[in-house]
């Protein structure tokens, strides 16, 4: 691949003028060292920024916090990479860091709902068997090798259009002798600098590819539940939704495509995954125990092909495990509609949205830049005062405090003056009586601490303390 | 005479320089088994943490389970006690079974189920079960290279001299009970 950078790099500065081989060389290379630095220090970065990904700590998704430690132990890896989600209904995961101890794996929203515990671990899994083969440094280089090419091409190219008329009059008036060369080396420079990215993305995929499988294999190797993973991907197969952010340079360090649209033939040749059936079909073959031997041979019955496709090294690692049951909370029934409220729930409290329960037991979630200070409960109707500016503030504290001390929120209207007659009935439900006469009931999931009264407009405390 | 007393040191030195080679292996092994032995011992520790707080989620709801939570609180007071990987081992995998019949008990109460706290905990101690599992695999790997070192040709002789001892797989005995379900019509 440097190789081809360099032909191109040699040949364009030839073709440019003669003797500028060599500075178009230098050229190639410098622009590949910088991308190279950049990428190895920023890619992370750079990478989680795109698609707005937001740190979470253990009690933001215990479950998912969980199953990275518990990978992390299966993996032997020193240190337990950070956590992020994507704010994405899409399905999809990614690992990025350029080494174990800089590692981050990232997930989206839509995977944490729709995925149970074991199809996560199994995507789990798979991302940190690309973390600890070390592929999202050896993709990355690979990656800006194949910008660089392209870039190059495409300047030089373009260069070529705008500029090919002008160049080539003042060329044929210098020594004859050296313009014929230059000629040669024109044309040489336009096929190659025509074919080089053509090359290169090819060479890109098919390492992309045999990158899969080798993590694939470890995953199952990890988890020692090859199922995991293949229901995860069925799952994923189905899925819809388009990942906002993921572009062709990016793709392989996902678990499945994300440009990929349902519908669309795989290719063989130009896919950065290969297609997920056959994943499935082989990671589903494995029969016994789980190795890396094991996965080659269901490899083989799947693709027909006899020869090899993990690398040496990691068949030479004779580890074997035992396939073990699958977890008990991943059979059971899970309620789905829970499990999509909890990721949503999840995504607006890491974007900072601020929950105003409302005395019906609904929770209205205000986004951050919700400018008004009043809100109309869409299922009641009743008025709630937004707790504004340093409110907000307030409201995030309070909400990590226990009931009974939470400050009072500013409200617009007159508190009324004398204590409400209240009644906590069994079950949580709560009777209030406004001073005008009129009951309020109030639901068991009622957090709010005042209610306006919808006949008389008074704003009413609500006493917890002896509920 | 020179040349024979030249290629006498060379081979007193090779022979140093082996053992040497194999020594700081075998120290390295074993250095590498207490770890992992380290590892495990963190998480065992955690699950023996987290079953008081279990106990007194779910006293309120079952009542009538005396027996399965006993069996509980029993088995956890044994792996504390127990030493040495085989017998906590043992005792864990009875820690194991006692929480696995819990859990399949707590399926018949609603409210505990819909408790949150009871949930978190379950998640925990799943979890906490779970890095066991893949803390013991990688220990039994590292025991078993440290075994074959010391069991095998040169470096046995290495082993022998030195006094290293062979270190114990740490297995998790659980009896698979898998009793046909019940059926009622």
């Amino acid at each position: 691949m440097l190789l081809l950078l360099a032909a191109l790099g040699f040949v364009i500065g030839e073709a440019a003028a003669r003797g500028a081989g060599v500075l178009g060389l230098g050229i190639a290379i410098i622009v590949w060292i910088v991308m190279s630095l950049v990428a190895y220090y920023q890619g992370d970065q750079i990478f989680l920024a795109i698609h707005g990904a937001r740190r979470i700590t253990h009690d933001d998704h215990p479950q998912l916090f969980n199953i990275v430690e518990e990978m992390q132990i299966a993996a032997g890896l020193p240190k337990t990479p950070d956590v992020y989600i994507m704010n994405d209904m899409a399905l999809n995961a990614f690992a990025t860091g350029r080494d174990p101890n800089k590692a981050a794996v990232a997930v989206t929203a839509g995977l944490l709902q729709r995925l149970n515990r074991d199809q996560l671990q199994g995507v789990i899994a798979h991302e940190f068997s690309h973390i600890v083969n070390r592929d999202v440094l050896y993709m990355s280089m690979v990656g800006i090798m194949v910008g660089a090419i392209v870039m190059i091409s495409e300047i030089f190219l373009r260069g070529l259009w705008y500029s090919g008329g002008a160049r080539s009059r003042r060329y044929s008036s210098s020594s004859k002798g050296g313009g014929q060369v230059q000629a040669i080396m024109m044309v040489v420079a336009i096929v190659l600098a025509i074919l080089a990215p053509l090359l290169a993305y090819l060479i890109y995929f098919a390492v992309s590819r045999r990158r899969e499988y080798l993590a694939d294999s470890n995953a199952a190797l990890l988890t020692r539940y090859p199922e995991g993973l293949a229901s995860a991907l069925e799952v994923l197969a189905g899925d819809t939704h388009v990942l906002v952010g993921a572009n062709k340079a990016t793709a392989p360090m996902y678990i499945i495509n994300p440009l990929h649209k349902p519908g669309q033939m795989a290719l063989n040749l130009t896919g950065t995954h290969p297609p997920i059936e056959e994943r499935i079909r082989i990671l589903r073959g494995i029969g016994g125990n789980v190795s890396y031997a094991q996965y080659q041979n269901s490899w083989r019955q799947v693709s027909g092909k006899s020869a090899g496709m993990l690398p040496a090294s990691a068949l030479r690692a004779a580890t074997t495990a035992q396939i073990r049951e699958p977890h008990p909370q991943a059979l059971a029934a899970q309620d789905a509609r829970q499990q999509f409220r909890d990721a949503g729930d999840l995504m607006r409290k890491v974007n900072q949205f601020v929950f105003l329960p409302c005395a019906c037991g609904l929770r209205i979630k205000l986004p951050p830049d919700f400018k008004k200070d009043r809100v109309e409960c869409p299922r009641c109707h009743r008025e709630l005062s937004v707790p504004v500016a340093e409110a907000a503030a307030a409201s995030q504290v309070a909400a990590e405090l226990p009931p009974g001390l939470v400050p009072d929120l500013p409200t617009a209207q007159p508190v009324s003056k004398e204590p409400p007659l209240q009644i906590t009935h069994t079950g949580g439900w709560m009777t209030l009586r406004c001073s005008c006469g009129r009951t309020i009931n109030l639901a068991p999931s009622c957090e709010a601490h005042q209610i306006d009264c919808r006949n008389c407009g008074r704003t009413i405390n609500i006493n917890y303390a002896n509920a | 005479m020179i040349v024979v007393l030249l290629v006498l040191v060379g081979i007193v030195v090779v022979v140093l320089l082996a053992v040497v080679a194999i020594y700081n292996g075998l120290i390295r092994l074993r250095n590498q088994v207490k770890n992992a032995w380290a590892q495990i011992d963190v998480q065992l520790k955690r699950r023996h943490d987290l079953i008081p707080n279990l106990m007194e989620t779910v006293k309120g709801y079952m009542v009538h389970e005396r027996e399965t939570l006993e069996n509980v609180t029993k088995a956890r007071t044994m792996a504390t006690q127990a030493s040495g990987a085989a017998q906590a081992g043992q005792a864990e995998g009875m820690l194991s079974q006692a929480l696995g019949r819990l859990f399949a008990v707590a399926e018949n109460y609603p409210d505990l189920k819909a408790n949150q706290n009871f949930l978190a905990l379950q998640e925990e101690l799943t979890s906490t079960e779970n890095k066991i599992g893949f803390a013991r695999q990688f220990y039994n790997d590292q025991v078993m290279r440290l075994n074959n070192k010391i069991q095998m040709f040169p470096s046995n002789i290495v082993a022998g001299a030195f006094n290293f001892k062979q270190e114990e797989f740490f297995e998790i005995e659980v009896q698979a009970e898998r009793a046909a379900p019940q059926v009622s019509f």
